[in-house]
């Protein structure tokens, strides 16, 4: 790997790599002078867990989180090794005897929170995503019909997610009913609650998207006598895909905040529980490890950006 | 030769704006035969790319129809092709596939894989594109493009091909090179073929027939003047072609005496900015209640 990155600094020419040293350079100085003035800062603040805590002991927290994780994962696998050396012994003894495995009962370490929010939050935004392209393009091809919901729109877009929480959490425990579920109800719980708040800029943007293909092309589209779905399909569809993923990037960072929230409020699992969890405890460690979190959290935020941007890329033609 | 294959019966357009209607043509009549190059001359804001609009059913008019081989003309339709006035290529889509949208929407039932695929490249050699097969509209200059959405719309094998000022944004060798090369092809194919120009030598060198538009608003026919000049035409043997000579000469004095435009000087600089920066629409909508 260093020799690699080596190689590659290596084939750039002077200019490049002083342009590069320089693009490096600015945000790590940036990131130094933070982590300085929090370091300097963190001591002066007292609260009734001792003080803040500053870059280091977040440092030393992240280890350990990281270090109980591994532990757990550890415990888990013996369990399971446990059971299936005693199901073997069974099974010698009595070829048609019933045997089961359980999963470990320990608590979710912190990985396994992140991992919990990740998938409830893609399953939530995914969730918006199918709602919100579709209804957005009927809305932008119809005038009509954009005008009748945009008063709804306009109501709905700025509720706040713990709003929407209790109701969410109400209805589900009422309808979602069965022996067997396949969902947990506090996964549905923030998922939905995850939808109903991101799927908005979404719906907007494609709708505007929609309403503002070039006039010319959809005259175009008229003269070869386009079917409705080729001319959504070929024409307004890829017309209004940068649009589309502006909202789709504005969606997913608002799905991911409501998400934190959401967890923390309804006590379901994930970041938000862990943040919460940690409050309540109220350890000496507990700041450092909520302060951990919320360095996760940003972290991941600016991940899953990330990842849009380079699926916008890989899609819009603009690009 | 002598039926009428194209008509325009007592056409009014008026639009509706926030001022009360604005009647932009009253009693165009227009008889255009099969196979006939008919070129829409007049002043900017007088009704040409409405009288177009309305022969490619983009518009309805208001009073009086089109029709076209005894139908009327109340839809588009790809049998009445259009060259837009800025080309209007999908940006997303490379110049073969934007003339494949075309082809596959019109022969989708007559011709099978291979012979739309020769098809499109064979109409892409006919302007001079086929090497560009692949690039995006935004990667190929504005003369290029213009080209692609010509070949787009012969793609189609209309019988009414409709061009709203197609060589406007061209440089001048651009524009003869396209006019020499749009001159054979509508030879080969013997389609009928309404152009509007600004421009009284393309008029005159390519036109069967020049239809001169009085300014609007009420906008009708003027003058209709047949060329008679032989075909194939040399733009450089006319030009001192004593009856070409006379043809421009009467385009010329109906544009500058008799439909001479009375603007202000302000609504003049509106249109030599619109002339230039090709944001001719905005600028008509300004200038409207100057000429209402
Ligand atoms: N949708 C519309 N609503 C209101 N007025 C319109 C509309 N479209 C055109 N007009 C008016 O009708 C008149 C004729 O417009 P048109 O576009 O046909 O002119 P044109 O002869 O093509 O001009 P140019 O040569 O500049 O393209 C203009 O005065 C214009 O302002
Ligand atoms: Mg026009």
């Amino acid at each position: 790997m260093a020799a690699r990155s080596r190689n590659f600094l290596a084939r750039l020419s002077p200019n490049e790599l002083v342009a590069a040293g320089k693009e490096a350079l600015l945000p790590l100085i940036g990131i130094l002078v933070f982590l300085g003035f929090w370091h300097l800062a963190a001591p002066q603040v007292q609260t009734s867990l001792g003080a803040f805590p500053g870059p280091a002991q977040v440092w030393e927290q992240a280890g350990q989180l990281w270090q109980e994780h591994a532990n757990q994962r550890e415990r888990a696998s013996q369990f399971i090794a446990m059971q299936e050396q005693r199901n073997a012994r069974i099974l010698a003894d009595n070829p048609d005897a019933e045997v089961r495995i359980r999963s470990y009962p320990g608590a979710p370490t912190f990985i396994d929170q992140i991992g919990t929010s990740l998938v409830t939050v893609l399953s939530g935004f995914a969730l918006a995503t199918l709602i919100a392209v579709p209804l957005g393009i009927v809305f932008g091809l119809n005038r009509y019909f954009q005008a009748a919901v945009n008063p709804l729109i306009q109501i709905f877009k700025p509720v706040s997610p713990l709003a929407w929480l209790p109701l969410v959490t109400m209805v589900v425990s009422a309808t979602y009913v069965s022996d067997d579920p396949m969902f947990q109800k506090s996964f549905l719980t923030s998922m939905i609650t995850v939808t109903l708040c991101s799927l908005w800029p979404t719906l907007i943007n494609t709708s505007v998207g929609v309403a503002a293909v070039n006039p010319d092309l959809l005259n175009v589209s008229k003269v070869l006598k386009l079917s409705f779905w080729t001319h959504v399909r070929k024409v307004v569809l890829p017309s209004s895909v940068p649009m589309i993923f502006t909202g789709l990037r504005v969606s997913l960072g608002i799905a991911w905040m409501v998400l934190i929230a959401a967890e923390m409020l309804a006590q379901s699992p994930g970041l938000g529980k862990f943040v919460w969890d940690e409050f309540q405890n109220g350890s000496s460690q507990s700041l450092s490890r909520i302060m951990v979190a919320v360095l996760a959290i940003g972290f991941i935020g600016f991940l899953l950006d990330r990842v849009m941007l380079l699926i916008q890329k890989k899609v819009a033609w603009n690009e | 030769m002598s039926k009428t294959h194209l008509e325009l019966t007592g056409v009014e357009m008026a639009f509706d704006t926030p001022k009360g209607p604005f009647v932009a043509l009253d009693n165009v009549n227009l008889k255009i035969q099969k196979g006939e190059f008919v070129s829409l001359i007049g002043h900017s804001g007088c009704g040409k790319s409405t009288v177009l609009n309305i022969v490619a059913g983009l518009l309805q008019a208001s009073k009086g129809g089109c029709v076209l081989n005894g139908h009327e003309v109340n839809s588009p339709g790809p049998e009445r092709a259009v060259v837009f006035q800025n080309h209007a290529l999908m940006p997303w889509l490379t110049v073969y596939e934007n003339v494949e949208l075309a082809v596959r929407q019109v022969f989708r039932k007559s011709m099978n894989r291979k012979e739309r695929r020769d098809w499109i490249t064979h109409n892409l050699e006919l302007v001079n594109m086929a090497h560009a097969a692949n690039k995006r509209p935004g990667e190929i200059s504005g003369g290029m493009a213009q080209r692609v959405g010509i070949a787009r719309a012969l793609a189609m094998k209309p019988s009414v091909l409709l061009m709203d000022e197609p060589f406007g944004a061209l440089d001048a060798l651009t524009r003869a090179h396209l006019q020499d090369s749009l001159m054979e092809i509508q030879q080969e194919l013997n389609n009928t073929v309404i152009m509007i120009t600004h421009d009284v030598d393309e008029a005159v060198l390519l036109s069967d027939r020049i239809i001169m538009m009085t300014n609007g608003p009420a906008a009708t026919v003027g003058e209709d003047l047949h060329i008679d000049l032989p075909r194939p035409r040399n733009r450089v043997a006319l030009a001192d072609d004593a009856k070409y000579v006379h043809y421009r000469q009467e385009v010329l004095s109906f544009l500058y005496e008799k439909q001479r435009k009375l603007e202000s000087l302000s609504s003049r600089r509106a249109a030599s900015a619109s002339t230039q920066g090709g944001e001719s629409a905005k600028v008509e909508k300004e200038k409207q209640p100057a000429s209402a």
